[in-house]
């Protein structure tokens, strides 16, 4: 099955009905299939810390969340993870493009790329790579970790994962 | 009027609604002027009220009050084509414009100068933005209520704040008990 069905389908059987997304060129097929599904109401932000607001808000409404965003998001959002994620003890899903790995053509994403995983571990966020088209098969069990524990709750999704950024 | 004086005067109509307090000094107020389950206090993460009440607004029917600042605002302007464009009819996003970052010592914002906030939510595709002065605050938002249209208000007020204890509630209490009072 196509990796953007299958990840929609997973979000869907856990009853994730409310999605923010910013966007990225590898994240779009993705985006494009949540927005497609009646069972979610998809909701863009114009930053990445006003959506994880969106999220808290709607999970207190009795809605299951998610944020889909690049990894250089992981700078913009350490405070609202911080103070308002962990602090209140909210589940979020975050489904990240993890921007500046192999086959990357643009230099600049590497310098985030470089800080990803360290940043994440010193926020004590529970993170998982997907680096193979198979790891996709671990997406619902993660789901339904983060939503178990009440924890933001990374996953990485790599070019090598998504295929490639096509002919450069 | 200052903030404080204006949440004395509304706490009444607040009281029947879900409220998401800015941080800071306006939760402080709130909280000590009249705490209720249905009052999620913000004690971090500055200009997100107005996200976390949208995406409350979104998720449930009951009306939602979002009780945010000039300050706050404009650290978060993302926040206005968001709400422009997704407004539900059961959202009031209240920002007190009293021209100036309380929280932090009074210090001048630029909505005390040359910035409109109320022109910028229209701007930003807010169909329903009224602005108000500080002593007809509680028949506007209670007009807006009965309106049953998501509405932004912008209540212009004079900088100052009322000395208030720190909130020293549990965050996970706070949210355990909003969540009940929004499910009850």
């Amino acid at each position: 099955m196509n990796i953007d069905k299958k990840i929609t389908n997973d979000l869907v059987a856990n009853e994730v009905s409310f999605v923010t997304t910013v966007p990225c060129k590898q994240l779009a097929g993705v985006i494009e299939e949540v927005d497609k599904r009646d069972e979610i109401f998809h909701i863009p932000s114009n930053k990445e810390d006003e959506g994880m607001g969106l999220c808290a808000g709607a999970w207190m409404g009795g809605k299951r969340p998610a944020i889909i965003m690049q990894n250089t998001a992981i700078g913009v959002t350490i405070n609202t993870l911080a103070t308002l994620i962990q602090y209140y003890r909210m589940p979020l899903p975050m489904l990240i493009s993890y921007r500046g790995e192999l086959r990357e053509p643009v230099a600049c994403q590497v310098e985030m790329a470089v800080h990803t995983k360290a940043l994440l571990a010193q926020m004590n966020v529970p993170t998982y790579h997907f680096h193979q088209q198979s790891d996709v098969e671990e997406f619902d069990a993660i789901l339904k970790y983060t939503f178990m524990c009440n924890k933001p709750v990374a996953i990485l999704t790599d070019a090598n994962f998504w295929g490639g950024y096509g002919d450069q | 009027m200052i903030r404080s004086e204006i949440l004395k005067e509304i706490a009444p109509i607040l009281r029947d609604q879900l409220v998401v307090c800015n941080i800071g000094i306006p939760s402080q107020e709130l909280h000590a002027i009249d705490d209720q389950p249905s009052n999620f206090y913000m004690l971090g993460t500055m200009g997100l009220a107005s996200s976390i009440g949208l995406g409350l607004a979104l998720a449930q029917p009951k009306t939602v009050i979002s009780i945010d600042g000039d300050g706050s605002v404009l650290t978060n302007l993302g926040t206005l084509p968001t709400i422009g464009n997704n407004m539900p009819p059961n959202y009031i996003l209240m920002i007190i414009d009293n021209g100036s970052y309380g929280s932090t010592g009074d210090q001048p914002t630029y909505t005390g100068k040359k910035t409109d906030l109320a022109a910028m939510a229209r701007a930003a595709g807010c169909d329903d933005v009224v602005e108000v002065q500080d002593v007809d605050t509680g028949k506007a938002l209670q007009a807006a209520i009965d309106s049953g249209k998501g509405t932004v208000m912008v209540v212009k007020c004079d900088s100052g704040n009322a000395k208030m204890p720190v909130i020293t509630m549990d965050p996970v209490v706070i949210r355990d008990r909003f969540m009940k009072a929004v499910a009850s």
